[in-house]
């Protein structure tokens, strides 16, 4: 094992941690401000990677097929919020997962008719293929482009929140939603635009990932749970708390999946090593949320104190 | 998930007409149709449902239910098919994990399973059954062609992969039982992974000189598409499930000079082959996959019973399927004793023609080939 292997897994773990960041990010700020759990976020998702393989095959140029995956993503995040969401918010948690994974359902359904049920095409970008030298080691040039995406949205959204106006009215919904529709601001249309925001960070994560991974229907649906892990160790609602959050699962992840099964075949057979060392890498995030909970049980960071 | 139904209940007022169709049959198909795994099963649907719809066949009818690759959802399906559908055979099951959760109940209450695609070792072995027949390959068997092809390339080290269920520990014992040379490393993923970049590290960093991959669907578009990005460039050998037609589309060039193990491929040169070809590109507009191959196979075979026995009377039913009276489109198609196939294994290339990324024969890995888990078949 050598100190490149260690650093390059270390950069995987980042860059897959950043991506988390993207999807958890708008699911956070949508639980933070409105109270509402989504499970239909991984299909925006799935739909801005469709989107963008979709433009980008028939345009030929990737960053319009990006800018379509965003648009349509944060488009159906408006549209679902006007049309179905807003009715949701007043109900119980229950109601709104119901709600929320019946909406999975319809837009897999609909991917499904649209696209058909074989993967889809999306290449990286030509700027971006290939490797590139970093001392010891060579590394992935689109993947390091992962990494400049997500901490460039992570800078952003931190800007946005607590430099603008529309942050502190963000950051006011989620201290006290009462409070700021009796102050006169236009909640509903507050609401629109988060669950929108979150969208588009999600259908930009999805396009971004679908370069490097398939373009199928319910793409969404493992990244989704995984969305959900980090929020929970993060503390549900705080933006910084699924930065960090995304960072652990995702740093985790590949470090266990990589040094468990050396552990154990040090002192077992290989073929035995290999799949004790699998399960329980892919366990490890899971251990690690219920640790959390048991020291932190509202997460790291609680956005409500 | 609401189940996708489609009956094919071909011309009823002709039924009275004509008696050439010994019995009426109902076939469940259990498949996958929606998630990651979705194209196989896809395949195996319009595969199975085009060899009735050539045969004109009358007295079929075929339910086909959604099993999301979901075992005890596939569990479910099966006995609602049994208890409601009133099936006489299951059949479409993709994955091997959910083969072992609904075959052995299935042949155990007197009900036919026919696998179109997943040969878990056990089922082959120690737990093979009268009522069950594998119309594909047991799991090892196009790998054990990639582990003689490796030999045959002369490759020393190789890093071997699969995902961490029973289709994937036979992939990986299949390899092993004909490579002989050395193993840079072995790697277990999750089933369904999408991110490779950990493995792909360990690959780079083990001095490997090729590398053995098994990673239906999903797993290997997204693995072929961030091997090419890594900048690593060793050579993959494999079998067909990785560079089958329904994902060479999606990995792309990345996928090209590859060579895999297969009991079948598009080009294969037989009539019943060009045939099925021609009128699968014909009636769906794409070129079949191994998949579509082996629900065509799967079809052909009850169709041939069929037309010899009632499948009410079990014995005679299942004496007409050990007869295997059917054209394969594979060529030549044996039984052996433990009803799981005898057959020729090639080893195919990725190659592109006309624009379109698909499989060419190139080579034999086995001639007559059978798996090692019927020794341990007492049947």
């Amino acid at each position: 094992m050598t100190l490149a292997l260690v650093l390059e897994q270390l950069l995987n773990g980042v860059q897959f941690g950043l991506m988390l960041f993207l999807m958890s990010a708008g699911l956070t700020l949508v639980f933070g401000v409105m109270g509402l759990i989504n499970l239909a976020h991984g299909s925006l998702y799935m739909i801005g990677a469709f989107l963008c393989a979709a433009v980008a095959g028939a345009s030929g140029n990737f960053w319009l097929g990006l800018m379509a995956g965003i648009a349509a993503a944060a488009a159906a995040g408006a549209l679902i919020e006007m049309v179905v969401i807003r009715r949701l918010y007043a109900r119980d948690h229950l109601d709104q997962v119901l709600a929320t994974f019946a909406l999975i359902l319809i837009l897999s359904e609909g991917v499904r008719m649209v696209f058909g049920p074989f993967p889809l095409y999306l290449n990286v970008p030509s700027a971006l293929r290939g490797t590139v030298s970093l001392g010891i080691v060579d590394y992935s040039l689109y993947r390091l482009a992962l990494i400049g995406f997500g901490l460039a949205v992570a800078l952003g959204l931190w800007a946005l929140i607590s430099k603008t106006r529309l942050g502190i009215r963000i950051r006011a919904g989620e201290s006290d939603r009462e409070m700021i529709a009796a102050l006169g601001v236009n909640i509903r249309a507050l609401y629109t635009i988060v669950f929108a925001l979150g969208a588009g960070l999600a259908g930009l994560a999805g396009a971004l990932v679908g370069a490097i991974q398939s373009v199928q229907v319910g793409m969404g649906e493992p990244v989704l749970i995984l969305a959900f892990v980090v929020i929970v160790i993060g503390g549900i609602g705080s933006i910084r708390g699924a930065m960090v959050g995304a960072l652990l699962v995702g740093v985790i992840d590949t470090m266990g999946r990589f040094l468990l099964p050396r552990f154990f075949a040090t002192f077992m057979d290989t073929s035995q090593a290999m799949g004790v060392g699998a399960a329980l890498a892919s366990m490890l995030i899971y251990l690690l949320m219920a640790l959390v909970l048991i020291f932190r049980p509202k997460g790291l960071f609680p956005a409500h104190g | 998930m609401k189940p996708l139904r489609m009956t094919a209940l071909a011309a009823l007022a002709a039924a009275s007409l004509n008696t050439a169709q010994a019995s009426d049959i109902t076939v469940g198909m259990i498949t996958t149709l929606s998630g990651g795994g979705a194209g196989l099963g896809v395949d195996v649907r319009d595969g199975f449902q085009l060899a009735l719809d050539m045969a004109g066949a009358q007295g079929i009818k075929l339910v086909v239910e959604d099993d999301a690759q979901r075992p005890e959802l596939a569990v479910q399906i099966a006995e609602r098919m049994i208890q409601s559908e009133r099936a006489d055979i299951l059949t479409g099951i993709i994955w091997s994990n959910l083969a072992m959760a609904v075959v052995p109940s299935t042949v155990a209450q007197d009900i036919f399973y026919l696998s179109p695609n997943a040969g878990p070792s056990a089922l082959a072995g120690a737990n093979c059954h009268p009522n069950y027949f594998n119309v594909a390959w047991q799991n090892d068997m196009l790998h054990e062609g990639a582990g003689a092809y490796a030999n045959e390339l002369g490759y020393q080290n190789a890093f071997i992969m699969a995902p961490n269920y029973p289709a994937g520990t036979d992939a990986l014992n299949g390899f092993k039982r004909y490579f002989t040379g050395n193993l840079a490393g072995e790697l277990f993923t999750q089933v369904g992974q999408t991110d490779y970049a950990a493995e792909i590290a360990q690959i780079r960093a083990s001095g490997a000189d090729s590398i053995f991959i098994f990673l239906p669907g999903g797993m290997g578009i997204s693995f072929m598409r961030q091997y090419e990005q890594s900048g690593l460039d060793l050579p993959i050998v494999s079998a067909a499930f990785t560079f089958s037609q329904d994902i060479l589309p999606a990995v792309g060039s990345a996928a090209l000079g590859v060579f895999n193990a297969s009991q079948w491929s598009p080009d294969l040169d037989n009539a019943a082959n060009v045939e099925f070809v021609a009128a699968f590109r014909e009636a769906y507009g794409r070129t079949p996959s191994l998949y579509a191959s082996q629900g065509f196979d799967t079809a052909n075979l009850i169709l041939s019973a069929a037309a010899k026995a009632d499948v009410k009377d079990r014995d005679a039913f299942r004496a007409a399927l050990r007869e295997a009276d059917f054209t394969s489109v594979r060529g030549d198609f044996a039984w052996a004793p433990n009803q799981h196939p005898i057959q020729k294994v090639y080893i195919r290339e990725v190659v592109e023609v006309d624009g379109e990324i698909t499989n060419r024969i190139v080579g034999v890995a086995f001639e007559e080939h059978r798996d090692v888990h019927g020794e341990n078949c007492n049947m």
